[in-house]
């Protein structure tokens, strides 16, 4: 027993490491969680006295873009996958949280325009329906991830673009929106099938709580999670997998588990992403915003920005957001558009803007490249 | 008890058959080596043992336990790691992100650090690169991170497919000294090549495959002087 008390000093040193090593963890995740929203604050009061509303407008639609590509980062760039349905999980949240606000204003309220100021009993709901939208589209991120594991390469793309296809057509067969509130109060539960989500003219009148505010919280909350997973151990085993699916497994990475949680991560982001989209003042929600076009918009962002890049996919979604708005007279070359500035980017830049890595890595000296040489 | 006991293995690609009734067993402390030409099935053996493929039939038991059937992360979690052929590393990560990998399954911090000090101390070339990209190592630089990654999980049985390939030989020199080293400290060893010279110097027993079936196995410094394994294997006249 002598021998053994020597010993206890250092389990306790030890102890103490671990404890202090989780508490740093959770500020390290909660700093930058409230940075984030101390950030989307004065976005949301000080940004249209400085730009505009117009300009405000896509400063708010950047946000949307980017909780899209950061997400969609997380399949196709971090587990090298190759998803073109994103689109889909986001119009899936969407049209939920819509009609969670909708029909829930109604009923309570017997009115869905806007409710409350701003952070009023309105807002919160719609926060919360943006949530439960997340959930239902990371549902069916599980659905359509399962095929991942069979199906790679262009064979998941079918996949992935047959969903959003797919929902799209299901969507355009919903039935006319309830606008009475007699009539919902009224309704029976048999007429939730088809859905009352307005068919394929989409879904008018959802309150419009979206504000820059509200944009930036759920991007914060997006990119402090992917920033945190792609430094974590389960997000290099996603890395892993892209890099060699063999060796990855030869590690002991369960390649099925990680494959499908990377789709339904990404599609949770994704159907939080749709509910703000939703509720944006001037956008009426749509069965084509499920469809194909909008997917490939994201792609193009991911692919120009770089494969698990964070900060290049968010530069990337901010350039492809404004550019467009810009160059509104030409809005019937932005395909065009689109297409020459990724062949000129498969032939200067393939690795995307960034490659692999962020924007602070890309200084010399600070690089993952850099090689540290014998003294 | 044998550490690993593989009994009438069958496996086929599709209508390929590339492995016909395999055998091999491997004892607690040995390094055992399996030899054969191109296409024999040497990897095909350690694939189907590491959970990769599945066997169309036979049976393959690790420390007593029928393993074949389970997956991967479960066999790998037993014990029986694999470096697999072409060295397997993660190019776009840093050498030091293929290492943390390695010890994917394990949690014991303590003990990790204390391997990892170990791993790097084997190969002192791989430490001075930890911060380098593995993609931008040299062929014989990433078979030392390959084999140092996969000691960070800690292995029981080590399974290494041709080490020696594409190396220059004082490469393989080093490597091959450092896989004795490694059994010498406990870890067993199965040892797939093609540089049958090399792999007879160092292991303790041998098998040879043929096109998926095993035609003699004994002591290594038997199979290294018999006629047979002269003639095909060691470029003897
Ligand atoms: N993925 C595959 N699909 C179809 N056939 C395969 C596949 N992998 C291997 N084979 C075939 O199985 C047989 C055994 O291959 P294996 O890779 O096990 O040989 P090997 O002994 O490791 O050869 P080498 O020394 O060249 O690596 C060969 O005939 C090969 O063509
Ligand atoms: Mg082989």
């Amino acid at each position: 027993m002598a021998h053994s008390a020597p010993e206890t000093p250092a389990k306790v040193t030890m102890q103490s490491a671990e404890t202090r090593r989780s508490h740093d963890s959770i500020w390290r995740g909660l700093l930058p969680l409230a940075l984030g929203m101390v950030l989307a604050l004065a976005l949301q009061f000080v940004l249209p006295a400085i730009v505009g509303q117009y300009n405000s407008r896509i400063v708010m639609d950047i946000g949307i873009a980017m909780i899209m590509a950061v997400s969609l980062n997380i399949v196709n760039g971090m587990t090298g996958q190759f998803s073109i349905g994103h689109a889909g999980f986001m119009t899936l949240g969407g049209y939920t949280a819509a009609m969670l606000t909708y029909y829930g204003s109604l009923y309570m309220w017997g009115a869905p325009p806007a409710h409350g100021h701003f952070l009023g009993a309105g807002e919160w709901m719609m926060a919360g329906a943006c949530i439960v939208g997340g959930l239902v589209a990371a549902g069916a991120g599980y659905v359509v991830g399962l095929p991942s594991l069979r199906l790679r390469g262009d064979y998941l793309a079918i996949v992935t673009l047959g969903f959003g296809e797919i929902l799209r057509v299901v969507l355009q067969q919903t039935s006319k929106v309830i606008e009475d509130p007699a009539a919902l109060k009224a309704a029976k539960w048999s007429q939730l099938f088809p859905p009352p989500v307005g068919g394929a003219i989409g879904f008018a009148d959802v309150p419009k709580y979206t504000n820059l505010f509200w944009v930036y919280t759920f991007v914060t909350i997006t990119v402090v999670v992917a920033y945190r997973l792609k430094n974590s151990s389960l997000g290099r085993a996603m890395i892993s997998i892209r890099e060699d699916e063999i060796a990855s497994q030869a590690m002991g990475v369960n390649i099925a588990r990680n494959k499908v949680l990377a789709f339904v991560l990404a599609a949770f982001f994704a159907g939080t992403a749709g509910g703000l989209f939703a509720h944006e003042s001037g956008v009426i929600i749509s069965p084509k915003d499920a469809g194909f076009q909008r997917s490939f918009d994201y792609v193009i962002m991911t692919v120009l920005g770089g494969r698990g890049s964070i900060t290049g996919v968010m530069l990337a979604a901010s350039i492809l957001t404004a550019l467009p708005e810009m160059l509104r007279d030409f809005e019937q070359y932005r395909l065009i558009m689109y297409a020459l500035l990724l062949i000129i980017m498969m032939l200067v830049r393939p690795q995307g803007l960034f490659g692999i890595h962020e924007i602070w890595q890309l200084w010399p000296g600070k690089g993952t490249r850099t090689v540290q040489k014998k003294a | 008890m044998s550490l690993l006991s593989v009994n009438d293995l069958w496996v086929s690609y599709g209508a390929i058959q590339a492995l016909r009734g395999i055998s091999l067993r491997v004892e607690p402390g040995e390094i055992v080596t399996l030899i054969g030409g191109n296409g024999a099935g040497k990897s095909t053996t350690l694939r189907t043992i590491s959970g990769l493929l599945q066997p169309r039939s036979g049976e393959i038991q690790f420390q007593g336990q029928a393993i074949q059937g389970r997956a991967p992360h479960h066999i790998v979690t037993s014990g029986l790691i694999q470096v697999p052929e072409g060295r397997g590393i993660f190019a776009n990560l840093t050498v030091d992100e293929n290492l943390q990998l390695g010890a994917f399954t394990r949690s014991d911090r303590v003990a990790i650090r204390k391997d990892r000090e170990r791993a790097l101390e084997l190969f002192p070339r791989v430490r001075e690169r930890l911060k380098q990209l593995a993609g931008t190592l040299s062929g014989g630089e990433q078979q030392m991170l390959a084999i140092a990654r996969a000691l960070l999980a800690r292995p029981k049985l080590l399974m290494l497919d041709e080490p020696s390939l594409g190396l220059a030989p004082q490469i393989v020199q080093t490597i091959f000294q450092v896989i004795r080293e490694i059994n010498r400290e406990g870890t067993t060893i199965l040892l797939v090549e093609q540089n049958a010279s090399m792999a007879l110097q160092v292991a303790h027993r041998a098998y040879v495959i043929e096109v998926g079936e095993m035609i003699m196995d004994g002591p290594a410094a038997e199979l290294a002087a018999s006629d047979e394994v002269r003639k095909a294997y060691l470029g003897a006249h």
